[in-house]
């Protein structure tokens, strides 16, 4: 059955070459290949079955089937082995070694302002450490991506990420961005969505992010507030006044971040939010009762916030804005009122279970009628380029991917603002967009810089060494997309010259664009 | 190479060439437009400050710029000391002017949704096509336009239409593909729904590159190699005065909620830095700076009052720029509401009083000479507000 459907296509595809006649049609994708592309980053090899596949994605085990030489990357990584609060007593005595040498405190928002040059090298230092805590974060989880067989929970962990987005060039983030993915989002990627609220809600990446460590009685800042309402949960326009925001800053007052009584040794740590660099300080807190979306939440403390969370998980507004962005993301950019209106009646049904929504989802016939429809993003292209070049072969260096999510428009953990990178197309087919992506196919495709290597060892035979182009023809994937792809893609890839330009074209194919 | 595929190559790469717009050049004296945008809405009234308000220095104990400090506009309103060198003499100059309560009216305070509204210039209320920004409207109401968005992604401004060229200013190296590599990648494009965007992006960049070598070799003799905004913005005035006519920049991080400062700090520092941009911009444009018009706009204003942190909110009304060789500037054009907190709109933030797209529309009223059927179509359904600006 597979053979005769194979042999039709290949006798239409020689029918079109032959007369040149038909435009570039987008033909079907193979199953094998079709799921894994869309509900992971791509690229990888085709399934047998792919009903089990999903079924074994939705529950992944706690083998992510990681290479060893992978898993000791990450292993050794400082940050694999330091809790939060020991990154960042490190961070807060590098400040102290800035601030012993000038009486000018660095601005929460601000960058550094000028300083004199005798604190300098003690300035560069306390960048440099940032800066690496942030490396490491965005290499595990780069290396996780690439490697894990958990493809979903890998996507999820993106996509959740940019939800609840924080920049790593605000503060002190970047060193904060590691834990924030380990324990705030990736614990609960197919879990609840209120435990994902309240975790990301309750980080010291999020509080410092969007202001909350600065929102206290009589000194309200709203920032934090509006955004849960309008990003993380009921989205704009679906409701609430800009009173319900108010009296949500109010609820929010106290909640800000302390290491420990070295960072703050007179404020108190108590409350249900206590924990993890989290501190409630009731000194701080509005204790007034509150009218919060038709509710009255009486002034008691820290558990208001959490009462507050619990509210907004459950507005109906929720149910669709979630289901609607989960459906944007894996499925269509437009997707169909109908299917989003199943996943918000799953959604509301389940108390809102992420892996109940997204069942819904993959088995509805508007998601399984559409494959290989859905342009992807940076992350998508990059990602699903380096999977189908180099297999099972372990990557070790993500310098390069950093180097070219970054030059595609979407760096990673550098989106600056919280609304989170679009999800749809036309943020990303742009004609300069079009052509940095062909240029970053001819990288990949030459194999140039290596992944191979890790970073810090120097290049094999040095700068200029011939590199070996990575066998993109022979991987699994790209066979198992050969037979399907258009004439005219046939048709440029035969003329390639060397296995480089073949790589780069396959790689700049109109197929490769699209999920 | 066989003779069927040399007459194949030959055929694709024909788009590269007919694709209309790709290599006509805009007439030297044609006007030129280009749209700022400050994304994270910067604090306008800390910036075009309302001296001659009581209230503003009681709303802002800790961040007021006194009026001591500024520079004289008249005598309600100054200009931060950041901006005494490069945009206070085009102020005395009378090349720009001031649009104090300026805005959408769209009172949402996201800033998300409120620049989506700006970009598009649709009616806000009814259903939004995303697929239609106004400068994409307007590239198509104007015969000759040779729009560029100097952004790393295609802003929602130039959406729908042609496809618009975008490049990020900071990379643009040289380029990695040409000859026949780029006609094969073009040739797996024909039909495709992306085919135009595939052509314009080669064209393009090549363009680019070849501006923006010419230009590095020309200056530079002892001079201090420009960065951030101000390396954007002589690299645009490069390509508006070579080449494109309708232009698109964006720059971010004006969202101050906490230590924003008053007449030093934070706020100070980007304004001052967007000010020597825009004098660079100018100065690059050369002659051709007398066809230019530059509108600076932002989301919204800020909150009147400042917040516990030194920082201040979302607000509503903002303060536009219009500046150009030959704007009619040196004043504060538009409605204006009397600084009080009696004034404030929901005793929070100023009001919206110039609505932008009426605004902007009497510009391109009077600089392309519209007729107010044309105008329809780029801002339905809001009348052109004639400033005479221009």
């Amino acid at each position: 059955m597979a053979c005769l459907r194979l042999l039709l296509i290949s006798i239409s595809l020689g029918l079109a070459a032959a007369t040149g006649l038909l435009a570039a049609p987008a033909p079907a994708r193979p199953a094998a290949i079709a799921l894994a592309d869309r509900i992971g980053w791509g690229g990888g090899p085709p399934v047998s079955d792919p009903a089990r596949y999903l079924k074994a994605q939705l529950d992944p085990g706690a083998d992510d089937g990681l290479p060893p030489e992978v898993r000791a990357e990450i292993a050794a990584m400082p940050i694999s082995r330091m809790s939060l609060a020991e990154i960042a007593a490190d961070i807060a005595q590098a400040r102290a070694a800035i601030q012993a040498q000038s009486p000018m405190q660095p601005a929460p928002t601000a960058p550094a302002p000028a300083n004199a040059p005798q604190n300098e090298e003690a300035r560069r230092e306390y960048r440099r450490k940032l800066q690496d805590y942030g490396r490491q974060a965005q290499t595990r989880a780069l290396l996780r991506a690439i490697h894990s067989r958990n493809q979903l929970q890998e996507t999820l962990v993106w996509f959740w990420f940019n939800h609840f987005n924080v920049s790593q060039r605000k503060g002190v983030i970047a060193a904060m961005v590691g834990d924030y993915e380990e324990n705030a989002i990736r614990p609960h990627v197919l879990g609840k969505f209120r435990d994902l609220l309240t975790a990301t809600a309750f980080h010291p990446a999020m509080l410092q992010y969007l202001d909350n460590q600065q929102n206290a009685v009589g000194k309200i800042n709203e920032n934090f507030a509006r955004e849960i309402m309008e990003l993380h949960t009921m989205g704009v326009g679906s409701g609430y006044s800009q009173k319900d925001v108010q009296e949500l800053a109010r609820i929010l007052t106290g909640v800000g971040v302390n290491f420990g009584a070295q960072a703050r040794p007179r404020a108190v740590r108590q409350g249900a939010a206590a924990g993890g660099g989290i501190a409630f300080n009731p000194r701080r807190h509005d204790f007034g009762d509150k009218q919060f979306l038709g509710q009255t939440i009486k002034g008691t403390g820290a558990q208001e916030a959490e009462q507050a969370l619990l509210i907004l998980s459950r507005q109906p507004a929720t149910a669709r804005f979630i289901s609607r962005k989960l459906a944007q993301f894996y499925c269509c950019d437009a997707p169909p009122e109908r299917l989003v209106a199943a996943m918000a009646a799953t959604f509301r049904r389940t108390d809102g279970d992420i892996r109940a929504v997204l069942t819904t989802l993959f088995t509805a016939p508007d998601f399984t009628a559409a494959p290989g429809t859905k342009f992807k993003d940076p992350m998508h292209y990059a990602l699903s380029a380096v999977r189908a070049a180099y297999g099972e072969t372990p990557v070790l260096n993500v310098a390069p991917i950093l180097n070219w999510l970054q030059r595609m428009g979407q760096p990673f953990y550098g989106r600056e603002t919280p609304d989170g990178y679009p999800l749809t197309a036309e943020a990303w087919n742009g004609p300069g967009a079009m052509e940095m992506r062909f240029e970053i196919a001819g990288l990949v495709g030459a194999g140039r810089p290596s992944l191979l290597q890790p970073e810090a060892q120097p290049p094999q035979g040095g700068r200029g060494a011939r590199l070996q182009p990575p066998d993109l023809r022979g991987s699994p994937y790209v066979q198992a997309l050969l037979p399907h792809l258009a004439a005219t893609t046939a048709d440029a890839l035969a003329k390639a010259r060397s296995p480089a330009d073949w790589n780069m074209l396959f790689l700049s194919a109109p197929e490769f664009m699209y999920r | 190479m066989d003779r069927r595929t040399l007459l194949k190559s030959a055929f694709y790469t024909a788009p590269l060439f007919t694709a209309g717009r790709l290599f006509a050049l805009p007439a030297e004296s044609a006007p030129r437009l280009l749209v700022l945008f400050l994304r994270g809405a910067y604090d306008a009234a800390n910036i075009v400050v309302p001296v001659g308000s009581d209230f503003y220095l009681a709303a802002r104990p800790n961040i007021a710029v006194p009026k001591e400090k500024t520079l004289a506009l008249d005598g309600d309103w100054g200009l931060h000391p950041a901006l005494a060198e490069s945009i206070y003499p085009l102020w005395q100059q009378k090349q720009i002017a001031f649009v104090p309560f300026a805005g959408p009216d769209d009172l949402s305070r996201s800033h998300f949704q409120t620049q989506d509204t700006i970009e598009l210039g649709q009616p806000v209320g009814g259903s939004r096509n995303y697929r239609s920004g106004f400068l994409s409207r307007l590239a198509q109401a104007v015969a000759g336009e040779t729009p560029i968005a100097f952004t790393s992604q295609l802003p929602l401004c130039f959406r729908g239409g042609d496809p618009v060229p975008n490049i990020a200013l900071e990379q643009a190296a040289r380029p990695s593909l040409a000859g026949r590599n780029a006609e094969l990648i073009q040739a797996m494009y024909q039909g495709q729904e992306l085919a135009p965007a595939v052509a314009e992006g080669f064209a393009v960049r090549a363009q680019v590159y070849e501006a923006i070598s010419q230009e590095m070799q020309a200056a530079n003799r002892d001079a201090v190699s420009p960065r951030g905004f101000e390396l954007a913005a002589q690299r645009i005035g490069l390509l508006m005065r070579e080449r494109y006519n309708l232009g698109f920049v964006d720059v971010g991080g004006w969202d101050t909620h906490v230590n924003q400062g008053g007449v030093e700090g934070y706020l100070p520092n980007r304004i001052g830095e967007l000010g020597r941009g825009l004098k660079l911009l100018a100065e690059t444009l050369g002659p051709r700076w007398n066809e230019t018009v530059v509108i600076v706009v932002s989301e919204f204003g800020r909150t009147f009052r400042e917040n516990g942190n030194r920082g201040t909110d979302h607000g509503h009304g903002s303060t536009y720029w219009v500046l150009g060789g030959g704007v009619k500037g040196g004043r504060i054009a538009g409605r204006q509401a009397p600084v009080t907190e009696a004034s404030l709109h929901q005793d929070r933030d100023w009001p919206v009083l110039n609505d932008y797209r009426g605004l902007i529309g009497g510009i391109l009223r009077r600089g392309y000479g519209l007729s107010e059927t044309q105008l329809q179509t780029v801002f339905p359904s809001v009348p052109a507000q004639d400033l005479a600006l221009v």
